[in-house]
């Protein structure tokens, strides 16, 4: 086999600008963990059903592991380590932790970008609207009870309400 | 969350303190294996045979070497005499185990579909795939065998040499008053064949190992996905030769195990061997579909279950005939799941007179099982709560009545299978869960409803599960490889901060803070001045790690002891700086005074830097304040508990929902409620899932037709139902914190309880028993069979 012909791409990624060579087959996921080393983004599957990989491309969530990292060519990435802002958690994230959210934490990054792009779409949904976002995110420790109340808590507090238990 | 009835007043322990860990989780700062990258790493990958059962008459790699960026390929003659087998570390006494030689790599015969014939490493890991396909295997398929009915009969195909019959053991276990004779004093035996389907852990990590080799120190470093690397280490330096003081083990953070990473499996000790020979890292992380294939699954019984009973709804006795499916080989702990951990619970939380139970361990060709949580007690579980409610159908009972009937009121108690109970008020808290639950209040809805034609059910669950698992003498007399204990340095700085080592290793259980408490409380610091060390052997003086439910009750007892002789020390240095008689010398909360004045007094943080500066240490006493514990626990602990579900069956698809599900635990002192509470949420729906949803299908040949999140139904948030729990605390006698363990209380409980919610639905058109799990598909055949006939 002949080495693969390569492509050059240019994305913003958490607000940096990068641009690299890769070949066309890598996916948005590698690219992301393996070439600018942003390892929150996991692998949890090879079959786009666990959401892991989720991050948010252009203002959408998406499965990182479903695309190829041409197709976000001059795009905008935001993934896990951008959310924090001026050294303070994300809403979501402190609802995560202010909620027990997590346990092993290894879906938790895929779980928070899906629950950013869908807040913003809908900043007020009841309990059975965030179990539906949720849907393509797999979590196996926490019977994702405390996911969707983290949901809810982080809903208000981005509403300007005091959040709370 | 709540506790209903607390046993007594603490100051640290029983507050929902948030985790340490979760600032690094949510924000993507978390390490993972897959996380690691070294310079220099090189990348394997693994080649995996299609067929479940085939003769490999010829490998050629030679297509693969020729592949830019691939550094080496390998088959299974490679590595033979370089790695040794996959060892089975638990040897099951008085069973005639017989233990067939697992290879890394496989070199004459594969046994499942899934089975690692030859590796490739190359500089990237697309390459290193691609490889796989350049390389040429003659595979001379044999027929192969699945189902372990089907695999001890004459003439089925043969999967070891000197295996007669496929069977791997029996173990046998009788216990109290003789079947045969308790059952001519019944008014009846009744009978039935139930399935414990096969189940794949599916932790959401999978697994993978890093290895790096120093050829100058000869020190190997392998970061692997591990639950104890401990013994991974000990496991791992058998099989590679390599001393165990050259060989570090690392399991950083851990996406969830569930059991499936205690084993040692082939894939450590290649990295491990790629690394030595190649004098580079090298990496591999399975995908999802290696995941399903290679990592152990669990459960998979056949089980033929009698019970002898009284026409007032007492079980005098149970003879229950397990074919237990060990898969293609014997994983590190496999034996003595089906057997010990099952074959002792069998009288559950009830005074069955009689136990006589006989379990075959049956080789087919399928991905092996091992420690699923739970691991053998749900498998008991769940034949002694449908023996509970079979019997209330036969008797036309309330399923309510025949628990109250047979339960055991409190402990102690000794039960036929030998197991001493160690604390708890069985009844009260099956009341209290009915209760809770409005269980009169349903059955009453449950009439009106079928009256509108609506399919509503109750179901219970009543449990009591051995964990804590600690004794070594007990797990040595079983065959068990090591002992079971566990380690803890507690170690008090300078400034007062203090450090603790624990060879117990969480991946997500959120010990992290629960240690911190079980620190606060015995030394009156404070939680955020306590850091926890876990899960590197170059760290951690030893530990058999968390599984078991056993990391609080013998991990956080070792930590425990060892903050108290922490105390001591420090009660006779506080004693010479206050110039007083180390007896009259109070501590409370932090700080130490002599008796009647406590406002003279010194902190523990004065007494620490007195420990180090060490000028008036009073004689005999050693400068510094720690102390290092190895605390092997005189018997296991017995959480128990009811849970009690009520479903309702749509008519149209057969479908279930959940309408009310709660839980009322008693795992003796709570030390989070937060972390409990999430045990309890989290394992329940993986229980509810092997009642619903979950099953490893193979077809006949041996493929396994759910490899992948496609197929195999994990459940999503909308099939989550709520979980109510609660907590009822008696304190366990047989540890110093009186914890009992509540890791897989829930998932042993939940699968039950369920099942027999959906049977209440059904029951009253004569359906007695159906197999998990209960999809739509099944139920509304049932449903339509009923409707027609
Ligand atoms: S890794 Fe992308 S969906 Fe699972
Ligand atoms: S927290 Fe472990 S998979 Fe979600």
């Amino acid at each position: 086999m002949e080495t693969l012909e390569r492509v050059r791409i240019t994305v913003r990624v958490n607000g940096k600008l990068y641009t690299h060579e890769v070949e066309p087959r890598l996916l948005l996921v590698h690219y992301i963990r393996d070439y600018l080393g942003l390892t929150g983004t996991h692998i949890g599957c090879d079959t786009s059903n666990c959401g892991a990989c989720t991050v948010i491309l252009n203002g959408r969530a998406v499965k990182s592991c479903t695309l190829y990292a041409f197709m976000a060519d001059g795009g905008e990435i935001l993934t896990i380590e951008g959310l924090e802002k001026d050294g303070k958690l994300h809403p979501i994230q402190e609802a995560f932790w202010e909620n027990h959210a997590l346990q092993c934490g290894f879906c938790t990054p895929g779980m928070i970008m899906t629950l950013y792009d869908f807040l913003q779409r809908n900043p007020k949904p009841n309990e059975e609207e965030v179990r539906r976002a949720i849907e393509g995110n797999l979590c196996r420790c926490t019977g994702y009870q405390n996911i969707v109340k983290a949901a809810l808590w982080a809903a208000e507090r981005m509403r300007g309400g005091g959040g709370g238990r | 969350m709540s506790i209903i009835y607390k046993a007594r007043p603490t100051q640290h322990l029983g507050k929902p303190v948030k985790r340490k860990e979760d600032p690094k989780l949510i924000t993507g700062r978390g390490l993972y294996v897959d996380d690691i990258k070294l310079p220099g790493m090189l990348y394997a990958a693994f080649l995996r045979s299609p067929y479940a059962h085939a003769k490999i008459k010829s490998i050629d790699v030679s297509k693969a070497l020729r592949i830019p960026g691939v550094v080496a390929a390998y088959t299974g003659k490679d590595f033979r005499g370089k790695i040794g087998p996959i060892p089975t570390g638990w040897l099951l006494t008085g069973a005639d185990l017989k233990v067939p030689e697992w290879p890394a790599v496989a070199y004459d015969k594969v046994r499942f579909a899934g089975e690692i014939v030859a590796v490739v490493v190359a500089s990237d890991p697309y390459r290193a795939r691609d490889a796989l396909d350049a390389i040429e295997v003659d595979y001379e398929p044999l027929q192969a065998v699945v189902n372990v009915e089907d695999a001890i009969k004459p003439g089925a195909p043969q999967l070891h040499e000197g295996v007669p019959n496929n069977i791997a053991f029996r173990w046998r276990l009788k216990g109290g008053e003789d079947f045969e004779d308790i059952s001519k004093k019944a008014d009846k035996v009744i009978k039935q064949r139930m399935v414990n389907q096969r189940l794949i852990p599916s932790a959401m990590e999978p697994r993978g190992a890093v290895a790096e080799y120093n050829r100058y120190t000869g020190e190997l470093t392998l970061w692997v996905t591990s639950q104890n690397p401990h013994v991974h280490r000990l496991l791992l330096s058998g099989i590679l030769g390599i001393p165990e003081n050259k060989l570090r083990v690392i399991a950083p953070d851990v996406g969830g195990g569930f059991g499936s990473k205690i084993p040692v499996y082939p894939l450590e000790a290649i990295v491990a061997r790629l690394a030595m020979d190649l004098g580079r890292p090298v990496k591999y992380v399975e995908t999802r579909r290696e995941n399903f294939l290679g990592t152990i699954h669990g459960r998979d019984h056949v089980e033929y279950v009698e019970a002898a009973i009284k026409n007032d709804g007492t079980v005098l006795g149970l003879r229950v005939r397990t074919l237990a499916n060990m898969g293609a080989y014997l994983s590190t702990a496999a034996p003595g799941v089906p057997t010990i951990l099952f074959g002792t619970m069998l009288s559950g939380p009830y005074k069955i007179r009689s136990v006589d139970v006989e379990v075959t361990g049956v080789f087919t060709n399928t991905t092996p099982v091992d420690a699923y949580r739970g691991a053998g007690r749900p498998e008991a579980t769940y034949i002694l709560e449908r023996v509970m409610d079979l019997v209330a159908r036969e008797l036309n009972m309330d399923p309510a009545d025949v628990r109250r009937k047979n339960l055991i009121p409190e402990a102690p108690y000794t039960v036929v299978t030998g197991l001493t109970y160690d604390s708890g008020k069985y009844l009260e808290v099956f009341e209290r869960a009915l209760k809770i639950a409005d269980y009169e209040g349903w059955r009453k809805r449950q009439i009106e409803a079928r009256k509108e034609g609506r399919l509503i059910g109750i179901g219970i669950a009543s449990y009591i599960e051995v964990c804590g698992l600690a004794p070594s003498r007990i797990a040595r007399a079983t065959g068990f490889g090591l002992g079971l204990w566990e380690s803890a340095i507690v170690r008090v700085h300078p400034s007062g901060k203090v450090t603790v080592y624990t060879g117990t290793s969480p991946h997500g259980q959120g010990e992290d803070v629960a240690f911190a408490q079980i620190v606060a409380e015995e030394l009156g610091v404070s939680t955020e001045d306590v850091e926890v060390i876990h899960g590197d052997t170059a760290l951690v003086q030893f530990g058999m790690g968390t599984y078991g439910s056993r990391t609080t009750p013998v991990g956080g007892g070792a930590i425990a002891l060892a903050a108290r002789r922490v105390r001591e020390k420090a009660r006779k240095i506080a004693a010479a700086l206050l110039e007083a008689r180390e007896e009259d010398v109070v501590f409370e909360a932090g700080r130490f005074y002599v008796k009647g004045a406590p406002e003279k007094a010194v902190t523990i943080q004065q007494v620490a830097l007195a420990a180090y500066t060490a000028e008036k240490l009073p004689p005999g006493v050693e400068p510094g304040l720690e102390a290092t514990v190895f605390y092997d626990p005189e018997n296991f602990t017995f959480p128990y508990g009811t849970h009690v579900c009520v479903v309702e069956i749509d008519r149209e698809t057969g479908g279930v929902k959940i309408l009310r599900y709660v839980a009322v635990d008693d795992a003796g002192i709570i030390v989070n409620p937060m972390l409990a509470e999430g045990q309890v949420i989290g394992g329940a729906l993986q229980g509810i899932a092997q009642a619903l949803y979950e099953e490893a299908i193979y077809d006949s040949s041996g493929n396994l037709l759910t490899a992948g999140f496609n197929d195999y139904m994990i459940p999503t948030a909308r099939e989550a139902p709520k979980i109510e729990s609660y907590f009822y605390e008696t304190p366990s006698p047989h540890n110093p914190l009186g914890v009992k363990g509540i890791g897989e209380t829930s998932t042993i409980a939940s699968t039950p309880a369920v099942v027999n919610a959906v049977l209440d639905a059904l029951a009253h058109l004569g359906v007695r028993h159906i197999d998990m799990p209960l999809l739509p598909s099944k139920i509304y055949k049932v449903l339509k069979e009923k409707e027609v006939g």
